[in-house]
């Protein structure tokens, strides 16, 4: 059987960072698997700019910031297969994937890398009433129609959901002509970065009704309406408040959901709260030598964060595929009051690493605070604190002790 | 104008069936079939169950052909390659009422023939299905679950394959009787002629027998609403739980394993109007959460992945309302027509034996000369998920489309949607190779594999952005090109 020391599934920008990094630190056994034809992962269809201000200082393109990976990667030369999709990785490590220009592939490898991103919760997960008809997309998929495709989906357009991906289509397909009657979003706050809201919404005079929701599909072919109507705080629709919008085209930017079914086949456990594996502070899953970072781990707000944790996440597989393992992580990392979820979940206490969290609902001039017991670790003001923005804290090993569980939680 | 000895009108799985059974004499049979594919409505909207026939009434028709059609088909999906598990099946109970409808069913089980049906205590429940609620159930071993799609498809392709024809979006829009007895029946795709008519059009089977000249028929839609849930609740499903009948002898929210590894929760019940109206309601949902949950512990909202809806299309006695049986008749009045009304579950199993029952009312009519080159095998196509590693490295040695998985959830590769969009009934639609593949059934719903899917129609049949449909109708996908995207 074929051995690699690192398999890396999936060549988005979790992967591609993560390979580069591990190239810098000396492995040079390196594999990428990538389904698509061209590496770049979903930043391929995302055209419009504000990419890579964290990571590299300058407003990209999606396509752009996933080209200058790319290019380093070539350079570096980094074996990697494309048009090959992974289906099974064993505990054990043994990936298998096929392949159109090789076959089926079997590779045992020392560590895997999951870096697979996510994927969009759809309408059948919500269950809305109604029809079935043609033009109800999901963001996403509209997205890869417009962009990739030179296809027009609709032109009389409703958005569900404010999530990222919905904002910025609201804004495209905008620029292509179309009427974007409104953003409904059952959240009595915007899922959404603030400057999408701005740059996407209000720039272009398209209504955001927070508290609304699409309560009926309606049209048997293609679309021809959606009813929606006000919801209270428990998301249930008034009565009474329903408004039928004519449209021709739905999308749902509804939330996005990492993508998690091979971890599951290698034995990982995940965490229902982020729906990403269970990692600890090296972002190595509960399976030794099966390590996941990116949208696969939880969802980002930015990209710029997706590298640069698949980038420290190399530094731990390199130190793993030198030493053979790394330290015991025996403290668990808590969710406490106000936060939605943390990464990582276990810690050694003995090392510096990333925590990384999101809070469950928008709050005003907050402290997020990291404690081990009756110990303060860190204590972070916060002006705002958004659940569509990620809050990434360094943590200091010094000031950490290893025999005490952490909690975090905002005050 | 098309002449053919017979017309069946309708192609869901009963007239596919009467389709298949007919070609095996010298007739050339010609399918309407008004929608974009022969399962688009009641033959692929139900709970797929291959029923046992314990539920109807002794010697009725429903009673026959589905006792008939349960036992004939391990056969028959050998011979058509259709998904199929004799899971057998629990109907469950909690109370001293439950228990006397439950002996009362597995007395007239036994009546009409079905084999091996036992009354259980919960002990003997854990072993089956430690996932099913209740205190004690009927345990009827005859019992299966199908893959309706496949079912009907394979049909409807066996018999094409054996000189059938179909012709899709043509709806019959009336009827008349000629000079020479033929029928001239006019359709929305022009106007065809033949010796015999077969009404095979389920809701529409009422409309269609008075288009005939059998007025009076009543047909009643009872509508019912599923749950599909994700396979990963399919893993606690191993076989279908049903609960005890209802007073009225019919049975509430049930859960089904599928055979492909979901779970089907559903169908509620009740009358509407229109039996093509396939929306789902918010309360229907609410209804169906919650009295699914009583029959299979891990109905969740975390593993819905979709809902559906069909109609079952019953025929009630016009004076009291009351479901009848099963109608198939041809009436000396009314020569060269064979009508069939209210056709509606157990339809899926009983479909081969009505089609017989079909073919020999024309054969006590005129003789029917047998067609030596017949063929009852039908093979669906290859999947690339089922195969061993060993097959799959083959299958990709010998066809590199094997080897690109499109639809990621379902691995579903290139060359089963490529071997799908050329399929032998000639569908086009998204629907149409979803169904055929499984491909955007899983839980991304078509997120990963729907823009391949529809690049790949455009490619393989040079359709049009603006001809890419998603089902029936004019469901189309797309508006155009964005701005100078045509050019692109």
């Amino acid at each position: 059987m074929m051995h690699k020391q690192a398999i890396i599934v999936g060549g988005g920008p979790a992967g591609l960072a993560a390979a580069l990094r591990l190239r810098e630190k000396g492995i040079e056994d390196i594999l990428i698997l990538e389904r698509e034809k061209m590496l770049g992962g979903i930043l391929r269809q995302c055209i419009h700019d504000g990419f890579g201000l964290t990571r590299f200082g300058e407003s990209l393109s999606g396509p752009e910031y996933a080209q200058r990976f790319i290019d380093k990667v070539q350079e570096a030369g980094i074996e990697c297969i494309t048009d090959c999709t992974v289906l099974d990785i064993s505990s054990d490590k043994i990936v298998t994937a096929a392949s159109r220009n090789q076959g089926l592939l079997q590779i045992r490898a020392d560590a895997v890398l999951l870096t697979m991103g996510c994927r969009e919760r759809t309408r059948g997960a919500l269950a809305t009433p109604g029809t079935r008809p043609a033009g109800v997309y999901t963001a996403g998929v509209a997205q890869n129609y417009v962009n990739l495709q030179n296809i027009m989906v609709g032109h009389e357009v409703v958005i569900l959901g404010s999530g990222d991906i919905g904002l910025i289509m609201a804004r495209r397909m905008t620029l292509e002509g179309a009427h974007v009657k409104g953003v409904y979003e059952v959240q009595s706050y915007p899922n959404g970065l603030p400057r999408n809201i701005q740059q996407c919404l209000n720039d272009y005079n398209i209504p955001l009704h927070l508290s609304h929701t699409v309560v009926e599909i309606k049209g048997r072919e293609r679309l021809t309406s959606v009813v929606v109507a006000a919801c209270d705080e428990r998301f249930r629709p008034i009565p009474g408040t329903e408004e039928e919008i004519p449209c021709d085209t739905l999308i749902l930017s509804v939330g996005l959901i990492p993508e998690n079914e091979l971890s599951l086949a290698a034995g990982v456990n995940l965490d229902p709260r982020t729906r990403g594996a269970f990692v600890d502070e090296n972002c190595q899953t509960e399976v030794p030598g099966i390590f996941a970072a990116g949208n696969v781990l939880h969802v980002h707000d930015l990209v710029d964060f997706v590298s640069l944790e698949a980038e420290a996440l190399a530094d731990n597989v390199a130190e793993y595929l030198k030493v053979g393992s790394l330290p015991a992580c025996g403290l668990e990392v808590k969710a406490g009051a106000n936060v939605g979820h943390v990464i990582p979940q276990r810690i050694s206490g003995t090392r510096d690493f990333t925590l990384s969290l999101r809070v469950r609902q928008p709050l005003n001039g907050v402290s997020v605070v990291v404690r081990q017991g009756d110990q303060v670790i860190l204590r972070r003001k916060m002006r705002k604190a958004l659940p569509a923005e990620m809050i990434q804290l360094p943590i200091k090993a010094a000031k950490l002790t290893d025999n005490v569980d952490m909690e975090v939680y905002v005050e | 104008m098309k002449n053919s000895d017979i017309i069946i009108i309708g192609g869901g799985v009963v007239g596919s069936a009467i389709a298949r059974e007919l070609t095996r004499y010298k007739l050339s049979v010609t399918v309407l079939e008004k929608e974009s594919d022969v399962c688009t409505q009641t033959s692929g909207r139900n709970t797929g169950m291959l029923h046992a026939g314990f539920l109807y009434k002794t010697g009725s028709l429903k009673a026959q052909c589905c006792v008939e059609g349960n036992k004939e088909f391990d056969r028959v999906a050998r011979e058509l390659d259709v998904p199929f598990k004799r899971t057998g099946k629990l109907i469950v109970g909690f109370t001293e009422e439950h228990r006397q409808r439950l002996l009362t069913m597995l007395e007239r089980g036994k009546a009409n023939g079905v084999e091996g049906m036992e009354l259980i205590d919960r002990a003997r429940m854990d072993e089956i299905d430690p996932s099913a609620g209740g205190n004690f159930a009927i345990y009827c071993p005859a019992s299966g679950i199908l893959d309706p799609f496949t079912y009907t498809i394979a049909l409807a392709e066996n018999a094409v394959k054996n000189g059938a024809e179909y012709h899709l979006y043509t709806k019959v829009t009336g009827a008349e009787v000629l000079e020479d007895g033929r029928h001239l029946l006019h359709t929305t795709k022009g106007d065809f002629t033949c010796r015999w008519v077969i009404n095979s059009a389920g809701l529409q089977s009422a409309e269609i027998s008075a288009m005939l000249g059998i007025p009076g028929y009543v047909i009643q839609p009872i509508k019912g609403e599923y749950f599909v849930l994700d396979k990963k609740a399919g893993a606690f499903a191993k076989i279908p739980v049903y609960p005890a009948p209802t007073e009225r002898n019919t049975f509430d929210t049930h859960a089904t394993p599928t055979v492909d590894g979901n779970v089907l929760v559903g169908p509620n019940s009740f009358k509407v109007e229109d039996g093509e109206d396939y929306s789902v309601s918010q309360s229907g949902m609410d209804g169906l959460q919650e009295s699914g949950a009583r029959m299979f512990k891990h109905m969740n909202r975390e593993f819905y992945i979709r809902t559906f809806a069909g109609a079952r299309p019953k025929r009630i006695d016009p004076e009291t309302g009351e479901i009848q049986d099963f109608l198939i008749e041809c009436r000396d009045e009314v020569p060269g027509v064979i009508n069939l009304v209210g056709i509606e579950s157990p339809g899926l199993t009983s479909s081969l034996p009505i089609a017989r029952r079909v073919v020999r009312m024309i054969g006590e009519r005129e003789t029917l000369i047998p067609n030596p080159s017949f063929d009852p095998i039908r093979k669906g196509i290859k999947r690339f998920h089922e195969a061993t590693r060993e097959e799959q490295a083959a299958l990709i040695a010998a066809d590199p489309d094997y080897g690109e998985i499109v639809c990621r959830c379902e691995t579903i590769t290139r060359a089963e949607i490529r071997e799908a969009i050329h399929n032998p009934l000639g569908v086009c639609t998204v629907n149409g190779i979803k169904v055929r593949t499984r491909a955007s059934m899983g839980r991304c719903q078509g997120g990963y594999c729907e823009t391949r899917i529809t690049a790949m129609i455009r490619e393989e049949l040079g359709k049009a952005v603006t001809d890419v449909r998603l089902t029936n109708g004019d469901s189309t996908m797309f508006t155009g090109y964005v701005k100078g995207g045509a050019q692109a």
